[in-house]
This record gives structure tokens, C-alpha cells and sequence, in this order.
């Protein structure tokens, strides 16, 4: 038996049942959900799950073609190979970012964990009003001084004029 | 507790805001990103008049707005080290002080995070979860006497404690959510 992973994707318009008829959909061509993550982005849906099974893409886009028939949620299916993830390892952070809207803030932060070799494992942004928010959970490569990703970040918020604070993230190990 | 940590802890309770011997304003409360909020306050003369004014004023404010249990002076646009807590109604709260008015004041032992989610006036369309002590021992001083104090506390009121003590530090409780699922959106979009 194949087992194909597929990544599915569904965005638009909310509605109460979206994600029953997805995974009823799903459940009936025998697919298993393995890690998904739904959110409203805005008040849009935004759901993306990843399913093994032995359906292929169009058995797959033909059983979930029902929820996009009426033309206010876009459905994606697409093949995702078994790839091993990047290797973690190094120190875990959490990245806060706070400060008064304005094109860049993302891009001037990220830019510059991406020049570290930093890798941006959970990212969320959210704009209200004047205030945009930015809250990432940071892989920083073993050997990379906590103060100099901090300074780093720190500087690059501040050209943007935003506030940045990072500190580790705590996991309590019982 | 020390004897000295049980007679501060008498006196914050004992303290009104009677004491202060103005009547206080109600006003403005800014709201992120204005950067007063993120800069660390100065450093308060806890005698100055200006000053007695301020507490009266931050204790005024705090009554009028429903559900609040804490304000700290950038929160009404005033960058300096100074707030005002009261937790007495709430149920999360074991240990209290009543009403309080504290200047300059720094957490100096705390002990048994516990996480729970925040909000926060002055960030009203959010709120997230937050890993903070229990316990707290906290030391400031009293507005109008300027006597210093040192006490301790728990639960509810050492999370309003820190959370306010992290205003005056120019930090939000977003500065210390726990990762990137921890904020809430409060409000929705109809």
C-alpha cells in the first residue's frame, strides 16, 4: 500500500463545518491526518493539513471539491515528499516584537535570524489598529552567543522602529 | 516571614489613598505602541508633589475601569517608576495589601512560575499566556512618606506585582509571552 503524504490546504471564507466536511472527505478515501494547524487569519480560514494514505491528488481534490462549490474556499492538494526535517540542535528562543504598524518590520527581523543560520520554527503577526505584533519561536545554531542574537535582533527592530525581546524558551522536563 | 517583612506587610495594608491628601484625576490611558510604553520609566521622588499627585491620579483611574487590578504610570503617559495595584476582588487572590500606590520598585525574590493567561489596558485586543512567580518578594516605596517597603506575596497579586513592575520597566506582558501560540486576539472580524 502507497503511502503517499499530501499536504492540503483551505483558505477563504469562515463558516461554521469547513473542517468536519474536510476531514469527512479525508476519512473517506481511508487517509490518516498526521500534524495540520487551522487558524482565522483575519476572520479567513486558514487550514493546512498533511495526510498519508494510498489516494492520490485527484481522488483527493475530487472528494474535497464539494466544499469549493460554492466559490468562497480554494482548495490546494500537493504531493510532499518525506524529507528528514532540518536538524535542530542548537538553542531555543522566543522572539517578541512589538511596535507601531509599517511595511518591513517582518522582513528587517527575520532577515536578520536568517543571517545567523537561524531557523524560525512557529511563527505568529497579528496587526491591530496602529500595534503589530510579532511572536516567533527561534532553532539559533549551537555556538551562536545568546548576547549576540540578541544585540543583532535588537538593532535590526530598532531600524525599523519596533521593540524586540528574546529569551529562552522554558520547558519544564518532569 | 521576618518581622520586618510582617510589619511592611501591615503597613501596605494599613495604607490609603487618603493618605495622599489630594483628590485624584481620571486619566487618559495610551494604549500600544505608544513608546512610552516601552521605555523604562525614570526613577520617582516618591516626596515630590507632582508626584503625590500621580499616585491619587493612578488610583482614580484604576477604579473607573471595570475588571482593572493594576496601572502604572506610562500607562497614563507618564514615563517614571510608579503604580498602582489592587487585586482585592479578585478570585485568583490569596494573599492581599488592599489598595497600594508603590514608586521605584523591584521584584527581589521570586519562586514557583506558574503560567496564566494576561491582558492588559493598555493592549486591549489581546491577551496571552504568561510564565511568572507565585511567589514574589518586592521592595518600594509609598508615595507622600516615601518610607520604603518590603513584602511578600503570592498568586494573584505577585502576578499584578510583576506585570506592573514590568511597565515600569518599559516591557509588556507580549515581551514575555510563553511562544508563538500564546496571544489570543480578543476581538473579532465581523
Amino acid at each position: 500500500m502507497s503511502t503517499a503524504l499530501h499536504a492540503v490546504t483551505v483558505l477563504g471564507h469562515d463558516r461554521p463545518g469547513i473542517i468536519a466536511e474536510t476531514t469527512a472527505g479525508l476519512a473517506g478515501l481511508g487517509l490518516n491526518i498526521e500534524d495540520s494547524t487551522m487558524t482565522l487569519l483575519r476572520g479567513h480560514f486558514a487550514m493546512m493539513l498533511l495526510c498519508r494514505g494510498s489516494a492520490d491528488g485527484s481522488q483527493i481534490e475530487a472528494a474535497l471539491a464539494p466544499l469549493a462549490a460554492g466559490g468562497d474556499l480554494d482548495i490546494a492538494v500537493r504531493p510532499v515528499l518525506d524529507q528528514p526535517a532540518h536538524a535542530g540542535g542548537g538553542d531555543r528562543w522566543v522572539l517578541t516584537v512589538h511596535g507601531g504598524d509599517r511595511p518591513g518590520i517582518v522582513s528587517a527581523v527575520v532577515g536578520h535570524v536568517a543571517a545567523l543560520g537561524g531557523n524560525i520554527t512557529d511563527l505568529t503577526t497579528r496587526l491591530s489598529g496602529d500595534l503589530y505584533l510579532l511572536v516567533a519561536e527561534l532553532d539559533v545554531p549551537a555556538g551562536v552567543e545568546p548576547g549576540v542574537v540578541e544585540a543583532g535582533i535588537r538593532a535590526a527592530a530598532e531600524q525599523v522602529g519596533v521593540t524586540a525581546t528574546v529569551r529562552p524558551v522554558e520547558a519544564d522536563e518532569l | 516571614m521576618s518581622d520586618d517583612l510582617t510589619a511592611d506587610s501591615a503597613r501596605l495594608s494599613a495604607w490609603t489613598v487618603d493618605e495622599l491628601g489630594t483628590e485624584g484625576t481620571v486619566l487618559p490611558v495610551v494604549r500600544a505602541p505608544d513608546l512610552v510604553l516601552s521605555t523604562r520609566g525614570a526613577e520617582v521622588d516618591p516626596t515630590d508633589p507632582d508626584m503625590i499627585q500621580l499616585a491619587a491620579d493612578l488610583v482614580a483611574t484604576m477604579r473607573v475601569s471595570p475588571g482593572c487590578v493594576g496601572l502604572a504610570a506610562n500607562q497614563v503617559g507618564v514615563g517614571v517608576r510608579m503604580f498602582c495595584v489592587d487585586v482585592t476582588d479578585h478570585p485568583k487572590t490569596r494573599t492581599r495589601h488592599g489598595t497600594f500606590v508603590l514608586c521605584n520598585a523591584e521584584v527581589v525574590a521570586a519562586s514557583r512560575n506558574e503560567k496564566a493567561r494576561e491582558g492588559c489596558m493598555s493592549v486591549p485586543d489581546f491577551t496571552g499566556d504568561v510564565k511568572r512567580a507565585s511567589r514574589v518578594t518586592v521592595t518600594g516605596t509609598i508615595p507622600g512618606t516615601g518610607e520604603q517597603v518590603t513584602v511578600a506575596t503570592d498568586a494573584f497579586e505577585a502576578r499584578a506585582l510583576q506585570h506592573e513592575i514590568d511597565h515600569t520597566d518599559g516591557l509588556l506582558f507580549l515581551d514575555r509571552v510563553a511562544g508563538a501560540h500564546a496571544i489570543y486576539p480578543r476581538q473579532t472580524y465581523l
